[in-house]
């Protein structure tokens, strides 16, 4: 996407913010059929419980790795069940063959050694911190997904950002509406409020001034609007065959949605059972099982998003890695430094960025740990400025207190 | 029922008082509508006859029995059907005897299949719980007691798709919840320590010294970080890592039985002298002499007293009880009488409960429901039995609070922002609308009339014709999805 193309669509939302007068500063307007698909997307994923991002890009050129994780560790590439090699000195996980072809055209990059600066090695927290964008301030009460939502140019409708799953999560908490989407079986299904009458009975109920009667509006809107598309993609997706249950199921509801709904910019999915403290497992078991599930699921959104691809960025995050050793239960426990994933047209792909710190004892951050190199806060600052095209007072709303060193991440977004 | 008005006068004297003095927000309720503010904020809302129960016998008579449950008679039935929910009433290691999955035969691989089946079965037992649960917080007459079931499970939570806690679940909030809720917190936390529930949930299962090798590399550190920065002192209590270290090493050993070692308790805690840690250690600042077992009683005697989490907990009251986020002089009165008292929350709770912050106009009708409270709060006002609880089971997980399965050790929150948003508000209006309408008793309608009554004069003068207005089919679903219902 040129920087012309993207200069012509903020005028076009300038010119629509003066033709509608918005109800308050964070209201939306009914954007019409003038809504463009190729207008920057993204869909951010995060691996809750902390992923092993060693056993995900594997540093098998580091000696270390096999000498930390005797039962854990990746069979060497070209041995049966091996690391699937990156570039000589980095390799995937054996079951994330699904994703090695977006390596290969350059769509799929990697930064690793990645992650919050904050110690904390608490889930919870740490979660928090990276979703807010402002580690080791508890304090921020919004996600930086819904301060980025806030910035996008007006008009603003309902379905802008959607979180799929049953509740909002932190990166998308905020002034700014946002759409919850169901997932799984039965997300289609009639409820008592699509029934006309008794629609039209709330309407009437919640129509005054009150926060409750805003929220209510927003929520009959978007779930028009979500339906609407949900029941065509339903009918075209499945065929009449029973749904799947799962993330690649749900990715392909997302993929959908999005390549077919021009109003979604900004999408989120949460993916959990990462927090393998006992029986990890190596090239079978508990962490190959679901990254499996995550790679087929990443592979099901690229066709799915058909050509939105081209203007769609995927980042695959997770709030710390794990320990650089394997714990005497053969699993690994709460760590540091991470891989995050990079992957869409707009990707220059193909690459690990980042600067690799080692994994010698010494390299090890409290001894124990990959360090973090980069802070996450520096790829997202990419994502926000380069893809979205914001200004740098815009990126200092988004990434608040943040000084940033572009030089670190160049050219991982394409110009 | 005038009291709606009284709060409107005193509300406009208060904005008056806004301007003239600052002294606004310790305007106190008065007459019905504290009763009506004390019954939504020590129970799950009103039944029908409990605004004229409460008003006869007067709001300190209310509050001292609420404190002391067991002096109030139970609703008729309730002990006994309760008590026939058979899984409810095991004990762990028959839990465990009756549903855990067979181990294969020596040298062989576990069949999935038989995993399967084995897991299967014991949904049963999470049935069970969610039912006795929903029954006791709609029926009891000890509505503050299930109220502090609900929040202290919250508080120690623990996970029913974590390996045996599938079992065990209904045990743990039998056993080491239910008896110490209003109680003192160190029971609390030390019977939470010793279920096997909360120590398989954080891992402290596997926590261990490793003899042979580097003693550091068995610890597992999930349970100790988890009990200081939720359970007791707060994440910013001023603990370091190396305290979550110590911590670790002094509860290893703590875990679990299995069928052929004897329980040291009746739940079936075990404490392992092989796998614990035999070195001292320094904990808080203070060493802790290796003693075996006692070490963690003496680290659990530390954190109960400790002025943090003093602090935590009544924190966590307070945003229960009064406001998201609780004013600090509140929080710091409680802490105080929470640290004169050795931790008595019974004690806490009545300081709270006499509070000026309490009974403040400003905090009234603020607090906004999560699904489990507007769902049984919905109920309760209906009056109607019900006859199928998987309806109320299957609108909590649609509504992204499945009971007994919160994933993470934090537990719910009970803050507005975590549980107002559009999607949820929709659910809820999907719920009284089917429900109010002969869904969950069958046959069996909401009265209107009898709710409204049940429900006092909570309306503001546009819900209120809205709801005159409507057909009398859905007066009912109206008032239970009226803006006001969703607050307590």
């Amino acid at each position: 996407m040129n920087m012309t193309r993207r200069q012509f669509l903020k005028q076009m939302g300038l010119l629509s913010l003066m033709s509608i007068m918005p109800i308050s500063s964070n209201s939306w307007a009914y954007l019409g059929q003038n809504d463009n698909l190729n207008k920057p997307r993204l869909i951010v994923i995060f691996l809750r419980g902390a992923v092993d991002g060693l056993n995900v890009v594997v540093p098998y050129g580091d000696s270390h790795y096999f000498e930390y994780r005797p039962s854990i560790g990746l069979p060497r590439p070209g041995m049966a069940d091996g690391i699937l090699d990156l570039d000589g000195y980095f390799g995937l996980h054996p079951v994330l063959a699904s994703v090695l072809p977006f390596w290969k055209e350059n769509s799929l990059a990697f930064v690793h050694a990645s992650g919050s600066p904050d110690p904390n090695r608490s889930h919870f927290e740490a979660q928090d911190y990276m979703e807010s964008a402002t580690p080791g301030n508890a304090r921020t009460p919004d996600g930086w997904m819904n301060r980025l939502l806030g910035v996008l140019p007006k008009p603003h409708n309902p379905i802008q950002a959607v979180s799929f799953g049953e509740t909002t999560p932190k990166s998308l908490m905020g002034p700014m509406t946002v759409a919850n989407m169901p997932l799984g079986r039965g997300a289609a299904n009639k409820t008592p409020l699509d029934r006309t009458d008794l629609e039209k009975v709330f309407n009437g109920f919640y129509n005054d001034d009150r926060e409750l009667s805003h929220v209510y509006h927003e929520a009959i809107t978007a779930r028009k609007q979500l339906m609407t598309d949900l029941t065509a993609e339903t009918k075209a997706a499945n065929n009449g065959a029973p749904s799947v249950v799962g993330f690649a199921s749900d990715t392909r509801q997302l993929a959908q949605l999005i390549a077919r709904e021009p109003r979604v910019e900004l999408a989120f999915l949460a993916v959990g059972g990462w927090d393998t403290h006992v029986n990890e497992g190596s090239h079978d078991g508990q962490l190959a099982r679901h990254l499996n599930e995550l790679g087929n699921g990443l592979a099901a959104l690229v066709p799915g998003l058909g050509s939105t691809y081209d203007n769609t960025v995927i980042v695959v995050m997770s709030e710390f890695g794990r320990t650089a050793h394997e714990n005497s239960n053969g699993g690994t426990d709460h760590g540091h430094g991470n891989v995050m994933w990079l992957m869409g047209g707009p990707i220059q792909g193909g690459k690990v960025y980042g600067k690799w710190p080692g994994l010698a004892p010494d390299a090890l951050y409290q001894g124990r740990d990959l360090a973090v190199t980069t802070d996450f806060r520096d790829v997202l600052y990419q994502v926000n400025g380069r893809h979205f095209g914001l200004s740098p007072t815009q990126l200092a709303k988004v990434l608040p207190g943040f000084s940033a060193t572009p030089t670190l991440m160049e050219g991982l977004i394409r110009a | 029922m005038v009291w709606q008005k009284q709060i409107g006068l005193t509300g406009i004297i208060m904005l008056w008082s806004v301007a003239l003095v600052f002294a606004a927000s310790t305007e106190e309720l008065s007459g019905d509508a504290r009763i009506m503010h004390l019954i939504n904020r020590l129970s799950f809302g009103p039944q029908p006859g409990d605004f004229e129960r409460v008003k006869a016998m007067g709001v300190e008579r209310y509050i001292q029995a609420q404190l002391s449950p067991q002096t109030i008679a139970e609703a008729p039935g309730l002990v006994e059907t309760v008590g026939e929910i058979q899984t409810l009433h095991m004990m762990p290691m028959t839990l465990l005897q009756l549903y855990d999955t067979p181990k294969p035969p020596p040298g062989q691989k576990q069949d999935p299949d038989v995993v399967k089946a084995a897991r299967q079965k014991a949904k049963i037992i999470l049935k069970e719980a969610r039912e006795a649960r929903l029954m006791r917080a709609i029926y009891s007459n000890r509505q503050l007691q299930e109220v502090m079931v609900d929040f202290w499970f919250n508080h120690f939570n623990i996970y029913s798709d974590k390996n045996q806690d599938l079992l065990w679940l209904g045990a743990y909030e039998e056993q080491a919840i239910r008896p110490y809720v209003l109680g003192r917190f160190r029971d609390l936390l030390g019977a939470t320590a010793h279920h096997p529930a909360m120590l398989v949930y954080l891992d402290n299962a596997q926590n261990h010294v490793n003899h042979s090798k580097n003693a550091l590399e068995g610890l597992n550190e999930n349970y100790a970080r988890e009990i200081m920065e939720l359970h007791t002192m707060g994440v910013d209590g001023g603990y370091t890592q190396q305290d979550v270290i110590a911590l670790a090493r002094i509860l290893t050993g703590w875990g679990p039985c299995n069928l052929n070692t004897p329980s040291t308790n009746s739940f079936g805690f075990c404490f392992r002298p092989n796998r614990h840690d035999k070195d001292d250690k320094v904990f808080l600042g203070k060493t802790i002499h290796a003693s075996g077992e006692s070490e963690g009683e003496e680290a659990l005697d530390m954190l109960a007293k400790n002025p943090a989490t003093a602090h935590h907990i009544s924190y966590q009251l307070a945003q229960y009880f009064v406001a998201d986020s609780p004013p600090k002089a509140l929080v710091d009165q409680l802490a105080r009488r929470y640290l004169q008292t050795d931790g008595n929350i019974r004690e806490v709770l009545n300081t709270l409960f006499h509070s000026q912050t309490f009974w403040s106009i400003a905090d009234t009708g603020n607090k906004y429901k999560t699904p489990y409270h507007y769902m049984v709060s919905a109920v309760r006002a209906s009056g109607l039995s019900v006859a199928n609880y998987q309806i109320i089971v299957n609108r909590l997980n649609q509504m992204g609070m499945p009971l007994y399965s919160c994933l993470t050790p934090d537990g719910y929150k009970n803050t507005k922002v975590d549980w107002l948003n559009p999607d949820a508000l929709l659910q809820r209006l999907n719920f009284v609308s089917a429900f109010t309408t002969a869904h969950m008793d069958p046959g069996k309608k909401v009265d209107p009339n009898q709710l409204d009554n049940t429900l006092g004069d909570v309306f503001s003068d546009a819900s209120r014709e809205r709801i005159n207005a409507a057909p009398e089919g859905i007066r009912a679903a109206l008032m239970l999805a009226s803006p006001e219902f969703m607050y307590f």
